[in-house]
């Protein structure tokens, strides 16, 4: 794109095919690289409609590369069972994960953006700590959690699934690198010499600026929040209230005499879905904040 | 001591309900249990009083997750409402004694009301498995007796001849075992799919409980089935499956060579027969895949696998309809004959099974025996008094320890120690 | 010291305040949902605390009983190796391929057609439950799976996976990998796009090839990212466990050698809540984490105070010509 219309001298115009040549090497090396992962990805989705669609009996026997007959069936099972709200499911997972992803992508930002850009004494030591604080396995602090839960008795709500995500190190730790590298301090004293209140820069000004970088933790935090089993399970009793991963994994420890592995699969593919769809918007939002930052410039 | 510790709660806990007369019973029955086994059962065979509501707490037993909630839930019971506190929950056999050797559970007799007539005809080792003491801490509906299960026709064209009679001939000890397994081996079958198959003929007939004191024993029995399994890995004798592995269910298929499995009741029904068949979405019949090609014997030893049993909680604000219930599901034969009908198990009342066995019960996967009658001695055979609150980590960790000695990977100390290294980090209590 | 340019009056307004402001919320929610949670599991590690059945033990102060009980019985030093040789088998792919795809992805002069395909695509191995990814792995890769299969028709000698230690932890990197670069190349992507694209434009003039643009002017602008990415990755390897966890049945096997720091701690914690043994293990994962994290942590950023020192005056530079 850039450059091929200006070349003129005979000497340059040599370089240029080489250079053109490199760059077609280049571009088949990038493509059969990334059709290879590609298809490495789809593969397992493949891999999961396939299975949804057979049932138990043939997937105990091993793999099959085409479809059963079994895909209406399995549906059918699933959405007739009174003990899978599967629907309940989803809204409760979607509520979740919608929750957590807009808090921890917001006040983690804010946080970030408090140690970025102000100067005050305990700055350096607020930092380290949340970094030290990142290092503390979740699994280990998560048996405190559940006991102080049930002292409180806020077990059974989603509250102790989404308000601690205002705390979120890994999401504080990527926004302040983000703007370490993209957000000039500059701007911030441009708003201040225009007037602008501190709260608002953040929100008006900071905030379309690291856009790409909201984008993408909130995915990730959507996801994790949307695949996660551990916490939810030790919460989580009522039948109304259970997430997604909670009925999958119901699904998968049924006895013997009702246990389904299509059925467990179709749970598996359409809990996917949602994240897919959830994932498709906020990627075409990334690519738009780039371009919403090569403006800027 | 414990006895009388667990009568004495059970009365201080009951005092409130009993003053007030049967009438005064909660209103709300709360049964814990991992699956909807039992809940399909009750719901088709028992009909509530009015008034009384039944709440489910279910909890899929992954990650240990159901006996989290249930532990959770009963050490919370004295501070509980009347009516949020458990009144039944149900426990499988690999880990049954943890909770009926508890003072968590009521004597069935003693506490519960149910007369020793009423058990008088369950099978005697699903009490046995239940029994502190002498308490009753539990009652089943079904016994899971189990036996050998070979296809037909590699039984006739090794043994020349596939009649359960005469089979079980070639395989009524492990000595004519092995011998059958070389001339299977020999045909180019595999007498058994893979390594966990036979587990369950010595665990359930151990010499010592796994547990003795705080020390995890080497039983000499679970050693003879290390040997024998270790032996037969490397004759070739088996197929080097795990169990539940798409390996080990593709040898029944139609050109699976596995000669046999061993397995109770519900391992015919619920997996075996799926396994054999070619085109699942058919109908099973005869001549789809390996299906109807199958017999069963009785094979070298009397064993069970598996198995739930029904719990009264101590502190239940429900104590006659948990009564109620435990009769109608577990004693009453009306009740037990329609859930044979319904869904296959093998229940609990020899009665009930030995009329079944003699009438004219056909099993077409079988190819038409009526195997029923075999199983029924091998279920009066099963002596199960040696289990411990620890069987089921110990046969998980067993299990998988032991599969690095098979493949070769380890020698058999360095298995061993890996066993007891499992063990005990999950219970801190335990050396060896 | 670096507002010294900041004209005089504005040096009158103290904006340190809205510091601590902004940090409210998620210190409040960390000192209740973390810290007071964490200061729990800690003080139990000096106790003796477990249940033996539905009996519970303690808690009983034993002091560092079960610190040395868990250095003399457990191999903390193998597991600790597993951890690492899990991670890093998975990370080292990871972090090339993915560095890789997001210069690609950049590069305008490459300009790849079906972009917004492609990185939808890497992205969604991600998206599937680990428990339901290694059970499609298991199947796959099973004796009697289609890649055994697969490699038979080859004529190739068929290979017992999950019955060999390098097998098994070759396929908890893979699927560790797979679930991962998507993310990564993301992450690093949005660092590139973030580089003021004046800075390539520039290089491009001055005819430094696509090599020394990668060393010299990408990856130093994007190392606060790239240090992100690595410490993230080293924390999330050091809490490795859905993966080795359901692929292995919570064995570790074969032999133990796939058997993680985390999955020992659910051991600890699952059936007997062994609140001692877990606190103090728990203890001594914080030291190892936080030292190995903060390591990196210094080891980058010095060199990043450098750079940033070199790259504020080349850009004072540039605004002044």
């Amino acid at each position: 794109m850039t450059g091929n219309t200006t070349a003129a001298a005979p000497v340059r115009h040599r370089q240029w095919t080489r250079a053109r040549v490199l760059l077609l090497l280049k571009r088949i090396l990038a493509y059969t690289v990334l059709i290879l992962l590609s298809f490495l990805c789809l593969f397992f989705f493949y891999l999961l409609l396939v299975n949804a669609s057979r049932n138990h009996g043939d997937i105990q026997t091993g793999f099959s590369p085409v479809p059963g007959a079994f895909f209406g069936k399995n549906w059918e099972t699933l959405m007739s069972s009174t003990e899978l709200p599967v629907w309940r499911g989803m809204f409760n997972s979607l509520l979740v994960s919608g929750c957590v992803a807009l808090l921890s992508t917001y006040f983690s930002a804010l946080t970030a953006y408090a140690i970025h850009t102000y100067q005050f004494r305990l700055r350096n030591f607020a930092f380290k700590f949340i970094l030290l604080v990142m290092m503390v396995p979740s699994q280990v602090s998560v048996l405190g959690f559940v006991e102080m839960m049930n002292d409180w008795q806020w077990t059974d709500s989603f509250m102790p699934l989404i308000l601690p995500s205002i705390a979120a190190p890994a999401v504080f730790f990527f926004m302040k690198q983000y703007m370490d590298s993209a957000l000039p301090l500059a701007i911030v004293e441009a708003a201040r010499i225009d007037g602008s209140p501190e709260f608002t820069t953040f929100n008006m000004i900071v905030l379309p600026i690291i856009k790409p970088a909201l984008a993408v933790q909130a995915i990730f935090t959507f996801v994790s929040s949307w695949n996660n089993y551990f916490t939810p399970a030790l919460i989580i009793k009522t039948k109304e209230l259970k997430t997604l991963p909670i009925l999958i994994a119901q699904l998968r420890s049924s006895d013997w005499l009702k246990f389904d592995l299509g059925q467990v699969y179709m749970m598996i593919a359409l809990s996917i879905l949602p994240v897919i769809a959830v994932y498709l918007c906020l990627s075409k939002f990334i690519i738009r904040g780039v371009a919403v930052g090569s403006v800027k410039e | 001591m414990k006895k009388i510790i667990a009568l004495l709660l059970a009365a201080v806990l009951m005092l409130p309900v009993c003053a007030l007369g049967a009438e005064a019973e909660g209103s709300v029955l709360n049964i814990y249990c991992w699956n909807e086994e039992f809940k399909t059962r009750f719901e088709a065979f028992y009909t509530m009083p009015e008034g009384v509501e039944v709440n489910w707490v279910i909890t899929p037993s992954t990650d240990n997750a159901y006996q989290n909630a249930l532990d959770e839930a009963l050490l919370n019971q004295e501070d509980a409402a009347a009516d949020s506190r458990i009144d039944l929950f149900l426990v499988e056999a690999d880990y049954a004694v943890k909770y009926s050797d508890s003072d968590f559970t009521l004597d069935v007799i003693g506490d519960v009301g149910l007369s020793a007539e009423d058990v008088a005809d369950m099978y005697p080792y699903t009490k046995a498995i239940m029994t502190v003491g002498d308490a009753l801490k539990g009652v089943s509906w079904q016994a899971c007796p189990g036996g050998f299960i070979y296809r037909r026709t590699y039984a006739k064209e090794v043994l020349g001849t596939d009649d359960p009679a005469a089979v079980q001939q070639f395989v009524s000890d492990w000595d004519k075992f092995g011998e059958t397994a070389s001339k299977m081996k020999n045909a180019g079958y595999f007498m058994l799919s893979g390594f966990d198959d036979a587990y369950r003929c010595f665990s359930d007939n151990m010499s010592a409980p796994w547990v003795v004191d705080g020390m995890i024993q080497k039983d000499p029995v679970i050693e003879q089935w290390i040997a024998m399994t270790k032996e037969y890995t490397d004759l070739g004798y088996n197929n080097k499956a795990n169990l539940w592995s798409a390996e080990s269910s593709a040898g029944a298929g139609a050109d699976g060579k596995v000669f046999g499995y061993f397995g109770p009741a519900w391992f015919i029904d619920f997996s075996l027969a799926k396994w054999t068949l070619a085109d699942s979405t058919a109908e099973p019949a005869v001549g789809n895949g390996s299906w109807g090609d199958w017999a069963f014997c009785q094979g070298p030893q009397g064993f069970s696998w598996g198995g739930t049993w029904i719990c009264a909680a101590a502190g239940t604000d429900n104590l006659s309809l948990v009564k109620d219930i435990m009769y109608k599901m577990t004693c009453d034969r009306e009740t037990l004959a329609k859930i044979v009908e319904e869904y296959g198990d093998f229940t609990n009342s020899v009665e009930t099974m030995t009329q079944m066995a003699s009438g004219d019960y056909r099993n077409e996967f079988l190819g038409g025996q009526n195997h029923l009658a075999l199983f029924l001695e091998n279920a009066q055979n099963i002596v199960r008094a040696m289990s411990t609150a620890y069987d089921q980590t110990c046969t998980e960790k067993l299990m998988a320890a032991m599969v690095d000695y098979f493949n070769g990977v380890v020698d058999l100390d360095t298995a061993w120690d890996n066993f007891f290294t499992a063990v005990e980090e999950v219970h801190p209590e335990l050396s060896h | 010291m670096q507002h010294n340019e900041i004209p005089a009056r504005h040096k009158s307004v103290s904006y340190a305040k809205w510091g601590y402001i902004f940090l409210i919320p998620f210190f409040l929610s960390f000192c209740i949902f973390t810290i007071i949670p964490l200061g729990r599991t800690f003080y139990y590690s000096t106790f003796e605390y477990f249940r033996s059945g539905l009996k519970t033990i303690g808690p009983t102060p034993v002091g560092l009983r079960n610190f040395v009980e868990i250095f003399s019985k457990a191999d903390l030093g193998k597991y600790l190796w597993n951890t690492l040789w899990l991670w890093l088998l998975g990370f080292i792919p990871q972090i090339i391929v993915s560095l890789v795809l997001a210069v690609w992805f950049t590069d305008t002069r490459l300009h790849l057609r079906g972009q917004g395909f492609f990185k939808t695509v890497i992205y969604m191995p991600n998206l599937i439950m680990a428990s339901a990814f290694s059970m499609l792995f298991f199947a796959l890769f099973s004796d009697g799976g289609p890649i055994n299969s697969a490699m038979e028709m080859l004529r190739m000698q068929p290979y017992s996976f999950l019955r060999n230690v390098a097998g098994t932890r070759g396929l908890i990197a893979l699927m560790n990998f797979l679930m991962w670069f998507g993310n990564t190349t993301i992450v690093l992507m949005a660092a590139i796009m973030g580089i003021d694209t004046n800075l390539f434009e520039a290089a491009e003039i001055d005819g430094t090839n696509a090599w020394t643009t990668f060393w010299h002017v990408t990856i130093p602008l994007i190392k606060p990212v790239l240090s992100y990415t690595l410490i993230t990755s080293m924390i999330g390897g050091l809490q490795m466990f859905d993966v080795p966890q359901i692929l292995t049945n919570g064995n570790g096997n074969p032999n133990r050698s796939c058997m993680t720091i985390i999955m020992l701690l659910n051991n600890y914690m699952g059936k007997s809540k062994n609140y001692g043994y877990g606190g103090a293990l728990s203890v001594i994962l914080f030291v190892i984490t936080s030292v190995l994290g903060l390591l990196v942590y210094y080891v980058l950023n010095t060199d990043e105070r450098e750079e940033r020192k070199l790259e504020k005056r080349s850009r004072m530079g540039g605004v002044q010509l």
